[in-house]
């Protein structure tokens, strides 16, 4: 069974995980409240870029000489890079908007 | 995991949840962008600062991150803005491909890459997690993707006995996972996940018809996430966790409000259950339409126009797709200058796109006060001589009310039959994105001017004048 290893005096490490991903969840629930239906798709775009943060850890399989490492950082980046390009691109569109209303 | 590394992750995931809350405002919504961009930023340069001193091939770390920023940036500014959901959709399926070939790389690489203090349950678990989840991703968004781009049939495709499979399907995930940490070098196991995960994400969006899309792939981002939480789990960084679990839950949140505003029940696009299996409409077009369409010219439809104190317009996809704003706003002030009340009634999915009619209308410069609701547009459809519906077809379905058959029932309208005639602009008798006839375009008070928007337009505009 698990077996746990304390960092130090600190708390266990996989309590702390536990702890952060249940914290995060809340915050991620409570968050987003009200959002105008002109605003779905560009906050979609927009979560979608942030959700792409999974990349850092193909860094790290290709930076261990993985070819699996290779192709996941490759996709990933295009992933990353092309979703805040895009949601830029999308929501420059209502800056303009903005602007031209004042 | 460094201390500082975990400092910097820390305020990525600040910079994120700031970046959500300026995301839900018009006036904001860019800086909001920009802030979870430099949150994504610190987070790549805590990952180097955490790894480095395992980083070795710095060829392919290159390689990848260069050649994946190019093409990345070369997509995003040549895909066409009409295109946002699939090019979303499938910019996703790579986040969920990411999650699945990283945690296969991680259980093939076991006994360098497992956190000392992690058992081999957590591990292995895991990493189950994240192959399940992110495979579920890939496929359900390719899926999406193929739908979205007409590749496939939009229709919802139900398998019999759909939901009893899927729960075979999930619970022999749950065997395999069991049987992979008894065993976690027979990778056989991992493959058998895979294949059930991606049979999973085939089956659950292959039942959702190509209207209801868009949240399906708001759903997809979600689980985008939540696949980088549980990659998070299997070594030990607490960055990914945080992160991945707030988009993640967020993204749950931001489907439900989109489900709701499409009227989609929330559950049932979880489950991939929206649509009921049996369509009874599937009655060829051409044979619905057969003799009842009346086709009109520009001339009567300024004439009609001329005779009409009140007069709603519904904009669609159409109009955005023939880029025609210009000329609905000549025709706009051509009408209220003669003292017309004129109207914009926008439909919250107008487009497929919500808010997308929005800013083409405004970036034309129609007066705010001219644009309206779907409630609004409902009430002022009541008393209005004329609804012109430029592009529009799902949205101005009488069958989402009528017939609980199609798959577009429940889905709230625009009433554009409440008006005392209706003109359709619209290039031919194709269906929408729902793939059903329209059964206004047959009604008696209905008239059609078969025409791209832009042309009619101005062709109505000249008559018009002429008037």
């Amino acid at each position: 069974m698990p077996v746990i290893a304390s960092s130090g005096a600190g708390l266990d490490p996989i309590l702390t995980a536990v702890v952060l991903f249940v914290l995060a969840l809340i915050i991620g629930f409570e968050v987003i409240t009200k959002v105008p239906p002109m605003l779905h798709t560009p906050l979609v775009v927009a979560s979608h870029a942030m959700a792409s943060i999974m990349v850092v850890e193909a860094i790290r399989a290709a930076g261990h000489g993985s070819i699996l490492g290779l192709i996941a950082l490759f996709i990933g980046t295009v992933n990353v890079v092309g979703g805040y390009l895009i949601a830029d691109r999308m929501l420059a569109m209502f800056k303009k908007d903005k602007k031209k209303e004042k | 995991m460094h201390d500082i590394t975990v400092a910097l992750y820390l305020i990525t995931v600040l910079l994120f949840i700031a970046g959500l809350k300026l995301l839900t405002s018009p006036r904001t919504a860019r800086m909001g962008n920009l802030v979870s961009a430099v949150g994504m930023t610190i987070a790549i340069v805590a990952t180097f600062l955490g790894y480095w001193s395992e980083l070795s091939n710095w060829t392919y770390i290159l390689i990848g991150g260069i050649l994946g920023s190019v093409v990345g940036a070369f997509l995003a500014y040549w895909v066409d803005m009409r295109d946002i959901p699939q090019f979303v959709a499938i910019l996703n399926s790579f986040g969920g491909a990411v999650s699945a070939l990283v945690g296969a790389w991680a259980i093939f690489n076991m006994d360098k890459v497992k956190p000392a203090f992690a058992s081999t349950g957590l591990f292995v678990g895991s990493v189950v997690a994240d192959a399940f989840i992110g495979t579920i991703a890939f496929v359900g968004s390719v899926i999406a993707f193929a739908k979205l781009q007409k590749l496939i049939t939009e229709r919802p495709v139900v398998l019999p006995m759909k939901n009893l499979l899927n729960v075979i399907a999930l619970i022999l995930v749950f065997v395999f996972g069991y049987l992979l940490i008894q065993n976690p070098h027979n990778y056989l196991y991992l493959y058998a996940i895979f294949a059930l995960a991606a049979f999973l994400g085939f089956n659950v969006t292959m039942a959702v018809g190509g209207a209801d899309m868009p949240v399906v792939i708001s759903l997809l981002i979600s689980y985008a996430g939540l696949s980088a939480a549980a990659l998070g789990f299997t070594f030990m960084n607490y960055g990914l966790i945080m992160v991945g679990s707030l988009v993640g839950a967020s993204g749950l949140i931001l489907t439900r409000i989109m489900a709701k505003a499409m009227n989609r029940d929330f559950w049932g696009i979880l489950l991939g259950n929206i649509t009921p299996p049996e369509m009874a409409t599937t009655s060829s077009d051409a044979a619905f339409y057969e003799g009842k369409v009346k086709s009109t010219s520009p001339d009567e439809v300024a004439m009609m126009l001329k005779y009409a104190d009140r007069i709603v317009i519904i904009p669609g996809y159409g109009l955005a797709v023939a880029q025609a704003q210009r000329e609905l706003k000549e025709l706009y002030d051509l009408l209220t200058k003669d003292g017309k009340e004129v109207y914009f009634a926008i439909h919250d999915v107008a487009g497929r796109m919500p808010g997308h009619m929005n800013v083409l209308l405004a970036e034309v410069e129609v007066p705010y006060e001219a644009l309206k609701t779907m409630d609004e547009g409902n009430q002022l459809l009541e008393g209005a001589d004329v609804a012109l519906v430029v592009g529009a077809n799902d949205v101005v379905n009488p069958l989402a009310k009528e017939d609980p058959s199609t798959p577009i029932y429940g889905m709230p309208i625009l009433e554009a039959d409440k008006a005392r005639s209706v003109v359709v602009i619209k290039r031919s008798l194709s269906p929408g994105f729902a793939g059903i006839p329209n059964p206004l375009f047959i009604r008696d008070n209905t008239v059609m001017l078969f025409d791209d928007a832009k042309k009619a337009l101005r062709a109505i505009i000249d008559a018009y004048k002429e008037l």
